[in-house]
This record gives C-alpha cells, sequence and structure tokens, in this order.
C-alpha cells in the first residue's frame, strides 16, 4: 500500500433535526472540525475529518431537515449539497424511538438515488423499552445498510464509518430500491421522465429522471422555474390536475401518504413491539411546565434567570479581560520608548487594542448567554418556550420561532440574525432580522453603565437600565408590527412543531452548541471590527491639527512617555490638545457639519463624534467620549467622564442618548451580517436607514417633549 | 361513509382518531403529511388545554400545532 492509495471520502450526514446527529459528527470528527464555504451553497456548513483504515474521510454536517422538499432554507442546503457536491456517501442519522417519521427523510434519499447507509441512532433507549429492530430485514426492503449507533455514549460510529467508507467504495454498484407511488402515479412519473430525457438530457447527469419527474409532479418551484422555456411543464401541470381529479388530492400530499405506507410496511416485518414508552417522563414534566396557569410564569422566571446567569457569572471575567487589554496596551506602548508620537503605536494601542480589546471583554457575558440558550435547546424545552411565545408573537405578526433569535439577540445580533435560518418563511425571517438590532445587545452596556450612574441617582440604576431593555422589546414589537403590515404583508406561517421528549444532553455537546455561536462573536470582533476599528481611529487622528516636530507635538509626546494611570489624568494643557485633534478630524468635522440635527435631540458635536465611532462597534462610544472630552484613555467606569458629561449635559440628554444608540445605526457587524443572510445589501441598508431615521425621530420626540414639559432638564 | 367526521379541536385527550383530511392549502397540507399526518393515519390526543400546544401523537412522535390549526384538520 503506497501513499498515493490513500484517497479522500467525503461523507455527508443527515437527519431530522433532534436525531442525535451533531453528536455522531463530534464522536467521528473530534476536534478537528471547521466552518467552510461551498459554492453553489448559501451557508456555511461544518466539516470535519476523520480517518478510516486507509482512507482519509471528510464529513460535512449538513442542516437537520424532516424532508428534502426544499421548502426552508435548511431543507434547500442539504439538497442542493448532495445534488451539487455530491458526496460519495450519505449517512442519514435515524432516531430509533421516532423511526418512522424519521425513515421519510430516508425515502427521498433513496429516491434521489445516492449511496446511503442509515445509522439506528438512540438505539441502547429503544432497547430498554424492549423494541426490537430485525435490522437485517430492515436493511434488505430499505435496499441500504443499517449501523446500530448510541452516539451519546460513542458507540457503533467507527462501524458506521467503516460501512460508509464501504458504501463509497462501491458507490457505482448502488442499486436503490425503487420508489413506488401506485399505478396512477408511477405511469404519469414515467410519461415525464421520458418527457424530459428527450427534451433536456443534460438534467439527468445530476439526478436520476425518475427523481426529476417526481419532483415536479410534487409542484417543485425551482425546478420549474429552471425548466420553464423547455415545453415541459404543460405536461407536468395536465398530470398534476388529472392525478387530482383521480385520487382527490394533490400528487404532492398522496405521495407522502404513500412514503409512509412504504416506511409503514417496512416497518411492521422488521420492527417488534413500538410502545409509547419515550414520552411517559415528559408528559409528566410538560404538566408543569405547560401547565395552564403555571406554564407562563415559570417560563418569565426561567428567562429572568438566564439574564441574572449571565450577568452576574460574567462579571469577574470581564474584569480580568479589561485588565488583560489593559496590560497589553501598556506593553505594545513600551515598545517605543523616547519615539515621536507614533502613527503605528498609536494604531496599535488605541485603534487595535483598544477597539478590539473593547469587544473581547464582552465575551464571557455572551459566551454564558449562549450557554444557557444552548442548554434550553438541546433539553428539549425551547419547543415548549416557542409554543408559548407563538401566541404573543403571532398578534405582531411573527411566528413562535422568532422567539430564539431574539433571545440570541440580547447577546449579540450576529448570531442572533443567523439563527433565523430555522425560520421557515422568507417573511417572517427578513422580519426578524430587521428588526433584532432594536433588542439591547451586550455592546451598549458599557453605553449604560456610563450614562446612567453619570445622570440618575443610585435606586434609579436598577429601573433606568430596565426601561431600556423594555424600551428595545417594545420597539421591536412595534417594528415588527409595522413591518408585517406594510413590507411584508402576508398570512401567518401556521403553527407546527415536533415536540421532542425532555432529555439530558450530554455536557460536551452543549458546549460545543454554546461555541458555534460564540465563535462568530469573536469573529466579528477578528475581522469586521478589526477592520472598521482601524478606519476609525484613522478618521479621529487624521488630519492632525498640530505637525509632529512642532512644540505642541513635543509636549504630547512627553505626556505619552509618562505612563498614563487613571488616578492621574495627564495634565490639562496636553489633554486638550488631544481634545482639538479629534475636533480637527474627520470624524470630528462630521461632528460639527451635523451639529443641527444633533442639537435637535439634545446632543453636540462631541456626541455625534463618538456615535461615529460607535458604528464600528457600540463599545466604542464610550472610548471616544473620552477622548472628545480630553480625558484620555477612560472606560466606562471612568468617574471623571462621569462628572463630565453631569456637568455638560442634562438626564433628560442623557436618557437620549441612550435612546439613540438603543434604537439607532446597528453596528458594522450587525449590517455586513444581514447583507450576507439576506441575500443583498438593499436589506441591509433599509436595516440601518430605517433604524437610524427611526432612532433619530423618537429622540428628538423624546427630546423635544421631555425639553418643553421640564423634565429632567435639571 | 361520512358517519362522525369531526374537526381534531373537539376531539378529548387520550381519544384515538383517524386523520381524514386537512382543510388548508397545499402548502401546509404537504407540510403536515411530511411530518406524517397524511390521510389514514391514526392520531391521539395529547394536550389541548387552551394555555398551552395541541399536542397530537403521531406514530411515535408528538406534534404540536398552534393557532387554530387542530380546527382544520379533519378526523373520524
Amino acid at each position: 500500500m503506497t501513499l498515493t492509495d490513500r484517497k479522500t471520502i467525503t461523507i455527508a450526514l443527515t437527519g431530522n433535526p433532534n436525531s442525535g446527529k451533531t453528536t455522531i459528527f463530534n464522536d467521528l470528527t473530534g476536534q478537528r472540525q471547521h466552518v467552510g464555504n461551498y459554492p453553489g451553497v448559501t451557508v456555511e456548513l461544518k466539516e470535519g475529518r476523520a480517518r478510516c483504515d486507509a482512507s482519509d474521510v471528510r464529513i460535512v454536517d449538513l442542516p437537520g431537515t424532516y424532508s428534502l422538499t426544499a421548502r426552508t432554507l435548511d431543507e434547500r442546503v442539504a439538497r442542493d449539497f448532495i445534488i451539487k457536491r455530491r458526496p460519495d456517501v450519505v449517512v442519514d442519522i435515524v432516531d430509533a424511538s421516532n423511526i418512522e417519521r424519521n425513515l421519510y427523510l430516508a425515502t427521498q434519499l433513496i429516491e434521489l438515488g445516492v449511496p446511503l447507509v442509515l445509522a439506528l441512532n438512540m438505539s441502547d433507549v429503544a432497547k430498554t423499552a424492549g423494541i426490537e429492530f430485525d435490522l437485517a430485514k430492515l436493511s434488505q426492503l430499505l435496499g441500504v445498510p443499517i449501523v446500530p449507533t448510541v452516539g451519546h455514549k460513542n458507540q457503533g460510529t467507527q462501524d458506521l464509518l467503516a460501512a460508509a467508507a464501504a458504501m463509497a467504495e462501491k458507490r457505482d454498484s448502488y442499486q436503490p430500491v425503487p420508489a413506488h407511488f401506485g399505478a396512477e402515479i408511477d405511469s404519469e412519473i414515467e410519461k415525464i421522465d421520458a418527457l424530459v430525457r428527450r427534451t433536456r438530457p443534460d438534467l439527468l447527469e445530476e439526478v436520476p429522471g425518475r427523481w426529476l419527474a417526481t419532483r415536479l409532479l410534487e409542484g417543485d418551484q425551482d425546478l420549474r422555474r429552471k425548466i420553464e422555456a423547455d415545453g415541459i411543464l404543460p405536461t407536468v401541470d395536465e398530470s398534476t390536475s388529472h392525478l387530482e381529479r383521480r385520487l382527490g388530492d394533490h400528487p404532492e400530499i398522496v405521495m407522502a401518504d404513500r412514503r409512509y405506507g412504504f416506511i409503514s410496511g417496512a416497518c411492521q416485518e422488521a420492527i417488534r413491539s413500538t410502545i409509547e414508552w419515550r414520552h411517559n417522563l415528559s408528559d409528566q414534566i410538560d404538566a408543569i411546565l405547560t401547565h395552564r396557569v403555571l406554564g407562563l410564569p415559570i417560563f418569565l422566571a426561567l428567562m429572568y434567570g438566564v439574564f441574572e446567569f449571565t450577568f452576574t457569572l460574567g462579571d469577574p471575567p470581564m474584569r480580568w479581560i479589561e485588565l488583560g487589554t489593559a496590560w497589553l496596551g501598556g506593553v505594545v506602548s513600551g515598545w517605543w520608548p523616547a519615539g515621536a508620537a507614533n502613527p503605528l503605536k498609536s494604531l496599535l494601542v488605541d485603534g487595535i487594542i483598544g477597539g478590539v480589546g473593547g469587544v473581547i471583554v464582552f465575551l464571557p457575558n455572551i459566551l454564558l448567554l449562549f450557554l444557557a440558550i444552548a442548554l434550553l435547546e438541546d433539553t428539549g424545552y425551547m419547543a415548549r418556550g416557542a409554543f408559548i411565545m407563538d401566541r404573543f408573537m403571532h398578534r405582531i405578526g411573527l411566528h413562535g420561532k422568532s422567539f430564539v433569535p431574539m433571545l440570541i439577540g440580547f447577546g449579540c445580533s450576529v448570531p442572533a440574525i443567523m439563527a433565523t435560518r430555522t425560520l421557515e418563511s422568507r417573511r417572517d425571517r427578513l422580519t426578524t432580522m430587521l428588526v433584532i438590532p432594536l433588542i439591547s445587545c451586550g455592546a451598549r452596556l458599557p453605553i449604560y453603565a456610563l450614562i446612567i450612574p453619570a445622570f440618575f441617582p443610585g435606586r434609579w440604576h436598577g429601573p433606568m437600565l430596565w426601561s431600556i431593555y423594555v424600551i428595545g422589546i417594545a420597539m421591536a414589537i412595534v417594528a415588527a408590527k409595522f413591518l408585517r403590515a406594510t413590507l411584508f404583508r402576508g398570512p401567518s406561517t401556521p403553527f407546527v412543531m415536533e415536540l421532542p421528549p425532555y432529555r439530558m444532553p450530554p455536557l460536551r455537546s452543549v458546549l460545543t452548541h454554546m461555541w458555534q455561536r460564540g465563535w462568530l462573536y469573536v469573529r466579528k470582533a477578528g475581522t469586521i471590527i478589526l477592520a472598521v476599528s482601524i478606519i476609525m481611529w484613522f478618521i479621529t487622528s487624521y488630519p492632525k491639527k498640530y505637525a509632529p516636530g512642532s512644540d505642541v507635538a513635543v509636549a504630547e509626546t512627553q505626556r505619552e512617555q509618562t505612563p498614563a494611570s487613571p488616578a492621574q489624568p495627564s495634565g490639562p494643557a496636553e489633554l486638550s490638545i488631544q481634545s482639538e485633534q479629534l475636533s480637527y478630524s474627520i470624524a470630528g468635522r462630521v461632528g460639527h457639519a451635523i451639529e443641527p440635527a444633533l442639537k435637535l435631540m439634545g446632543f453636540d458635536w462631541r456626541i455625534g463624534t463618538a456615535l461615529i465611532g460607535a458604528f464600528a462597534a457600540k463599545e466604542v462610544f464610550v472610548a471616544q467620549m473620552g477622548i472628545v472630552y480630553s480625558l484620555g484613555e477612560v472606560d466606562q467606569t471612568s468617574a471623571a467622564l462621569r462628572d463630565k458629561l453631569q456637568a455638560t449635559y442634562s438626564p433628560l440628554t442623557g436618557f437620549c442618548i441612550m435612546l439613540f444608540c438603543l434604537i439607532g445605526s446597528p453596528c458594522m457587524a450587525t449590517v455586513a451580517i444581514t447583507r450576507s443572510e439576506s441575500g443583498s445589501w438593499g436589506w441591509a441598508l433599509l436595516q440601518w436607514g430605517g433604524l437610524t431615521l427611526l432612532a433619530f425621530v423618537v429622540t428628538t420626540m423624546v427630546y423635544q417633549v421631555g425639553h418643553l414639559a421640564g423634565i429632567g432638564v435639571g | 361513509m361520512d358517519t362522525d367526521r369531526m374537526s381534531l379541536s373537539m376531539v378529548q385527550p387520550g381519544q384515538k382518531v383517524r386523520l381524514v383530511t386537512v382543510q388548508a392549502g397545499r402548502g401546509l397540507k404537504a407540510r403536515l403529511a411530511e411530518m406524517g399526518l397524511v390521510p389514514g393515519v391514526e392520531l391521539e390526543v395529547i394536550n389541548r388545554n387552551s394555555a398551552g400546544p395541541f399536542i397530537v401523537a403521531v406514530k411515535q412522535s408528538r406534534i404540536m400545532l398552534g393557532r387554530g390549526m387542530a380546527h382544520k384538520i379533519v378526523v373520524s
């Protein structure tokens, strides 16, 4: 066996949601996973590596789906991958305790003709319940190899890998069991198949003719568009109507029925004693958790608990990271001993470490939130939560499933917007994506932490923070309702969701689940925020009012030589130079230029400049305010900055700053992710423009009314 | 024989019925069919308290139906 004998096999992993697919993926690939881009596939997919005998195995984790009819984005992604990327073998993870429903996807894979191996997962639980599988018989009836596995104990996974490799080996000799839908439908399928063969034989290079014909009869929109010009559609439509008349229902429905009939028959022959065992404990738990009276309060208490958990536990690590970034800033500054006001140093310390550090600081907070959400999802509670929320979400035109993305939005909009992929209707998805920035994300916290203590007495702190969050939620509701009544008008999606039984997920899979989202936040920091921090640094540093080498610049250098400490801020003269520089820079000039508009909201050019910085990432607002007020490096705990604010502005303005930051100008990362998830710049710009305009209008109204009424002008 | 057709929403918890048809658009019907709700399949109502989801057992899985969908499902 020489090195050239080793080849790479590509395995695509499919399965229902809740079938344990992710656990098996983790079992097989361990740490060797990453996220990859595939041309022709609209989302990124997780892939990993494994080794089986002499072969390298690449495993791609497709989204969990109930079928391949491509009604939802996930289904489309799974199907596109299988057809366009041609994996050597597809492994379908089947939940043994819900086998008939799980096999629906398998039948569609068989129809597609791809080399297939089934994993009968959770087979331990089935065994304990006394269900017996005659795997040989079932395998024969379905025409595919079946391997029993227990994902969460990592049993059977190596056998599965071996079976998949073996199937990949002899993929050319795989003959799928032919699918039959009854005489009437079968004859129409043959008719259309023959027609496609004559007119578009090129299509048959990718997929079997029968499959194509089946999909056309089922009414697949994508396929119909593809063959619009070929004169096949009239025949398809004719067949469809004919079948509808003969069978009493659209062929799509009848075919689903026939598939289940086939599955049922196979299961009756190969499986003994299917009892309703797995739901008993779940039912008992549900009796309380979805209790007529207790259900909603329990849910709200859990949500409150999640936030408590996030904020209190997240605090110590946040402090450490703050200290860490400050230390790093000090170290890097030290690389330039007595040098001039070096642009590179400034770029590294103020721009990059300051900018990116400001975002990383929130990582503990956000990870904890995602951990809590992952736990709720993996135990199965979220499905109940989605139902409980659906009653309210429905009234604003959204689906209960929009609830989880919005919850994630309290951490960071980026993973939240990505989480909208689970929404089936594009309208629901776009509406949710556009309003998610209204939910107060973690990045805005330092702004509130700066402003609230600066303007409001101690006992008001809690309620004020609370009120900002509530306003955010309220605005999201109003905006959603508005969008659904105008731009995204249409019937709301019916609520149909599987209710998984409660289970205790392995800690490892919960952590992986958490990290999948947390990683997006880190990546946002590493890429977009890094890039925009550099730009922001530039526009707040240049053009320089005082050329390097002039007396003033030297004085500034001397200031920088002595390590600045918060307790002893640099002398007033040197700091005011910094402030002048800012005023002279691009950002400063823009701030001055838009001052008339800012005044309407009770702001001035300084706040305007800081807001411009906040476009990079909301966290940057505080640092910018520090510079603008000549206070050197500050964070939200700086008493000096607080005093300065209190002296310069009224509580009303303080409140308006928070309001504007809450509603308006979603950060660069949010805009970027909206563009990529929605597929066009149009929606991203609408989101940014609409929210900023809304923020301006609302803040102006609040300020003007407050001013007139003399509230908080103190 | 059209004897005892009724909507699923009328069925008491614990009762077992058979699905006859779904009175809805094609998309929804197909979606439900994919999840196992095909004509002739046996359903058992698990929960129908108004504050919780309408839960119906279809083979070995449980499906939550919201917002009056149970009204649209005709059973006997």
